[in-house]
């Protein structure tokens, strides 16, 4: 039993990342890039001790090498999950750059891609003030939220598409709501977007199955077996408790 | 949506992993355990005014395996019915299509908080026997737990013992059931390190948990039968008996024997293992431990105690007598 659980079949990033059509190649580059750049980021600076620029241009050049050297099409999901694998890699090309005595902007051709830096900046000069998490687990933490926060980004758009942006916004203040406080009870939320009660409890529902199916499907995408698959679930879900 | 905050992930999380029970006659309460494959949560069963406990697998399963073994796991506890083991009221699919089963909620302590209250080791041999209880049934209705530990068994406030989580249980006669649980070891590797501890659902772990777990399962053997769960047994009584001072030569033995590490070395099944253990509660010898004339002499004068302080007191009084007078 499978069906609805997950799709058939998962369209990983590292088979697409091989791909002949460069069409494909570029869409698997930009869900890396969407999940990746903020925890390499914050890894750089974090376990390397990089300044802002130079962590900034370390991550534009990582995704770059990613695609010049054809890093993915090295990646063996039995030996390693994609995570570890380019976590090692980040680690290799900040080793090299320290290496080379003056190290040259490269960018092999690829334009820079259009990050937030400056925001992961204040971000991580906010979290500098607690530190005490070794930089594995801050990139897995990073990687955790950058997953959550492209699989609302594409929940917004799926259920918007679907005249269901009521869902979205139930899901935000219902399950997203300001920390600590309990949620607002469900008769509330109906008055003020004007549905019954069972509209809200059916439009959380569809939104959760529905972020669920999107979150899954991007894991799915960036794992290279069912171990894997399973295993960044594990992670990302907290079902051992983490 | 807006931008997400270190503390949302762990909320966003809980979210993805709460069961949509809409299509059931259940409505959802609260999480009350993780682990495994998957979450169990409380649920009002509002049919029968009861609480209830839905266990609910949360990892992709695109080849189904995860999906078949909680069923298998439902089926285990269908069939085992005793009031040692919990039993299953519902089995079905979410509308994700995600499977889950409801069954009894146990409230209660795990079995090592609540043999710590316990002074006496009487009182703690007497709380294990009622452990092997359940576990010799499944037995002999041909099901191997697998996982015993403490954090599976809860005592409930009554005192009653319950066995929980038969999630990775081998069916060794399957009359009723499909197929067996799973068995043995996947390949190693970074799995090994990162998959939990408790009830080893993961794949590329050995199921069962270090501590507990019997050399031949630990090893991913074929054929593990029983005497993986005497095994587990052995471990448990010692963890349950720890505290208690002096265990004594017998009790050591007992726990020698019931986990051995070569299997036929063991006791033959959780019958004997519990026979040995009333007979060190009613003061007789062990199986496990061939007693030196002293440790008899000493087992005998424990046993007999007030027989022979009774004894010792004529006695003392005929001399006291003879002494007086006989002068």
């Amino acid at each position: 039993m499978s069906g609805g659980f997950f799709p058939p079949t998962r369209a990983s990033v590292v088979e697409a990342a091989r791909s002949a059509d460069a069409g494909e190649r570029r869409r698997a580059l930009e869900t890396l890039v969407a999940a990746y750049w903020r925890p390499v980021y914050r890894h750089v600076r974090r376990k390397w001790g990089k300044g802002h620029e130079e962590a900034a241009d370390l991550t534009q050049e990582f995704f770059a090498e990613l695609l010049e050297r054809d890093l993915l099409t090295r990646f063996d999901p039995s030996k390693a999950r994609l995570r570890t694998y380019l976590r090692v890699c980040v680690d290799g090309l900040v080793a090299n750059a320290e290496k080379a005595a003056a190290r040259q902007k490269r960018g092999g051709g690829v334009s820079p891609l259009s990050l937030d830096f400056e925001g992961a900046r204040e971000e991580l000069e906010r979290a500098l003030a607690s530190p005490g998490e070794s930089p594995e687990r801050e990139f897995e933490k990073e990687w955790a939220r950058s997953v959550l926060e492209l699989g609302l980004a594409r929940l917004e758009l799926a259920l918007a598409g679907r005249g269901k942006g009521i869902a979205a916004r139930l899901f935000e203040i219902y399950d997203l709501g300001a920390e600590g406080e309990p949620p607002p009870p469900y008769a509330a939320l109906a008055e003020r977007f004007g549905v019954s009660v069972s509209d809200v409890t059916n439009g959380l529902s569809l939104a959760r199955r529905e972020l669920r199916r999107i979150v899954l499907g991007l894991l799915g995408e960036m794992t290279g077996s069912e171990e894997e698959f399973r295993l960044e679930a594990r992670t990302l879900l907290g079902v051992d408790g983490s | 949506m807006r931008a997400l905050a270190g503390e949302d992930v762990g909320r966003l999380a809980r979210a993805l992993r709460a069961p949509d029970l809409s299509g059931t006659r259940f409505l959802l309460l609260r999480e009350i355990g993780r682990g495994g494959m998957g979450s169990v949560w409380e649920a009002e069963d509002p049919e029968l005014a009861r609480s209830v406990a839905v266990k609910v697998l949360d990892l992709p399963d695109e080849s189904g395996d995860l999906a078949a073994r909680l069923r298998l796991e439902a089926r285990v506890l269908a069939r085992l019915e005793h009031p040692g083991i919990v039993p299953v009221h519902d089995v079905g699919n979410l509308p994700d299509g995600r499977p889950f089963y409801a069954m009894k909620l146990v409230r209660g302590e795990r079995l090592d908080a609540a043999a710590a209250r316990l002074a006496t080791l009487p009182e703690r041999l007497r709380l294990f026997l009622r452990v092997c209880e359940p576990v010799a049934f499944a037995h002999a209705r041909g099901v191997v737990h697998r996982d015993l530990k403490p954090e599976n068994v809860m005592v409930g406030p009554f005192g009653e013992v319950l066995v929980l989580d038969w999630g990775i249980a081998r069916v060794l006669s399957d009359a009723g059931l499909e197929r067996q649980g799973r068995t043995g070891a996947e390949p190693a590797g970074e799995a090994a390190q990162t998959a939990p501890p408790a009830a080893g659902t993961a794949a590329g772990s050995v199921l069962g948990t270090p501590g507990f777990m019997a050399p031949e399962q630990a090893r991913g053997e074929d054929g593990v039968d029983q005497r993986a769960d005497v095994f587990a047994l052995g471990a448990l009584l010692a963890a349950l008996v720890g505290e208690t001072v002096p265990a004594g030569r017998r009790l050591a033995a007992i726990v020698a024997r019931a986990t051995a590490a070569r299997p036929e070395e063991r006791y033959a099944d959780v019958p004997t293992l519990a026979a040995d253990v009333t007979r060190l509660l009613d003061g007789e010898p062990v199986t496990a431990h061939r007693e030196r004339a002293w440790e008899r002499a000493a087992r005998f004068a424990s046993r007999h105690r007030v027989a022979l302080l009774l004894v010792a007191a004529y006695l003392a009084a005929r001399a006291a007598i003879l002494f007086v007078y006989g002068r």
